[in-house]
């Protein structure tokens, strides 16, 4: 896989972010954390025409409905909670999803490629 | 305040409009508005039971808890709402012509009434659980409480205010035609909880076939918009559907025209009766 900087700097800054979260069995282990009723990060790479697990941590003491219609997923997540989303296999392109309890802030995307 | 008002308005109309629909297909049925009121109020106690218990269901099930929840509850809604029809394709012409013919079968009409009840107890529960954990939310991050109790009941009287336009357009329709349109009504809600189950199912790592997304009309019509929102709770519309949900969809249309006919009474039956 190629490694552009910015996701570089994007996995260093999940891995500093939220290093008791994340899969370490999996190659493809992929967070999502939501702050401030926003996502961070608010857009994430994943590979293209694969199952794949998202792991959303909420670090906001509120709850959040994780929500997209072109992934087709819906799910509460608590507060200070975590939850694991199945997405995919997808084709290219960009996936938009967002919090329904917080929409005007908590907007994001999945980039598959 | 409008925040508040927003979302509830979203969650009690979508739970409002299948009220709507079932008191219409009750039209006529002895004791009805007790029954739904019934399911109204188990369905608010329901919701917050799950709002309380949200984290203990989304661990349930190696963290497919809430997803496996979500396809129990509508699969249930399903099958009732198959076996009212169903009854419905029996008795519906009889309550149509008197309605106190019906009287030696009040008892089966209450079986279909409390099949009902529980369709409106399980959509308050869905809705009402996400308007509580919402407003829990919001308060506890500090919004002022008389804002939110005032965005509230905004929401649930503008909810409830074109849930009762349902009902009486609903009502609008002459009587012989009233049970037909709320009997398709009921199969094509019925058939719209099925696709959103089996997603639900696949969202929880089951029954992964037919994944690919059948088509996309997002650019039509937003499943986000107004009409989206009322049109996938009515008929199930789905902007991108996967295959399977189609076939599901399809799948408990079948179903239920099949149990119809086979409960519809013999026509001579029906001809000495008149």
């Amino acid at each position: 896989m190629r490694m552009s900087l910015p996701l570089l700097a994007l996995a260093a800054g999940l891995a500093l972010g939220a290093p008791m979260t994340a899969a370490a069995d999996d190659d493809d282990a992929i967070i999502i954390t939501i702050k401030d009723h926003k996502f961070v990060p608010p857009e994430v790479k994943v590979p293209a025409n694969k199952r794949l697990i998202v792991t959303v941590v909420n670090d906001d003491p509120t709850p959040e409905e994780f929500e997209s219609k072109s992934l087709r997923v819906e799910k509460v997540i608590g507060g200070k909670s975590q939850g694991a989303v199945r997405i995919g296999p997808l084709k290219p392109g960009r996936y938009g999803f967002f919090g329904e309890f917080h929409e005007a802030t908590a907007q994001g995307a999945v980039i598959a490629e | 305040m409008l925040g508040a008002l927003i979302i509830v308005f979203r969650e009690v109309i979508e739970a409002g409009l299948i009220v709507g629909i079932v008191l219409a297909a009750t039209r006529g049925v002895a004791g009805r508005g007790r029954f739904v009121a019934y399911g109204v109020i188990a369905g608010i106690v329901g919701a917050c039971l799950v709002a309380a218990f949200a984290g203990t269901i989304s661990r349930a099930f190696e963290g497919s808890g809430q997803e496996l929840f979500n396809a129990t509850v509508l699969g249930i809604a399903v099958v009732m709402l198959m076996w009212h029809n169903a009854w419905m394709a029996r008795h519906g012409r009889e309550i149509a012509a008197d309605m106190r013919r019906l009287g030696d079968d009040v008892s089966a009409g209450h079986r279909s009434l409390a099949a009902l009840a529980i369709v409106v107890g399980l959509a308050v529960l869905r809705e009402g659980s996400e308007v509580v954990l919402f407003l829990y939310g919001i308060l506890m991050a500090g919004t002022s409480v008389t804002a939110t109790v005032a965005g509230s009941v905004l929401g649930i009287a503008a909810g409830a205010a074109f849930s009762a336009l349902t009902y009486f357009g609903l009502l609008a329709i002459p009587t012989r035609y009233v049970f037909t349109a709320t009997s398709w009504l009921i199969a094509l809600l019925a058939a719209g909880m099925a696709a959103q189950a089996v997603q639900y199912v696949n969202a929880a790592g089951y029954w992964l076939m037919l994944g690919e997304t059948a088509w996309d009309t997002s650019w039509l019509l937003s499943e986000q918009s107004l009409i989206g929102r009322l049109l996938h709770t009515l008929i199930g519309y789905m902007e991108q559907p996967t295959e399977l949900q189609i076939v599901v969809y399809l799948a408990t249309l079948a179903v239920m025209a099949i149990l119809m006919r086979v409960a519809r009474p013999a026509p001579r039956e029906k001809r000495a009766a008149a």
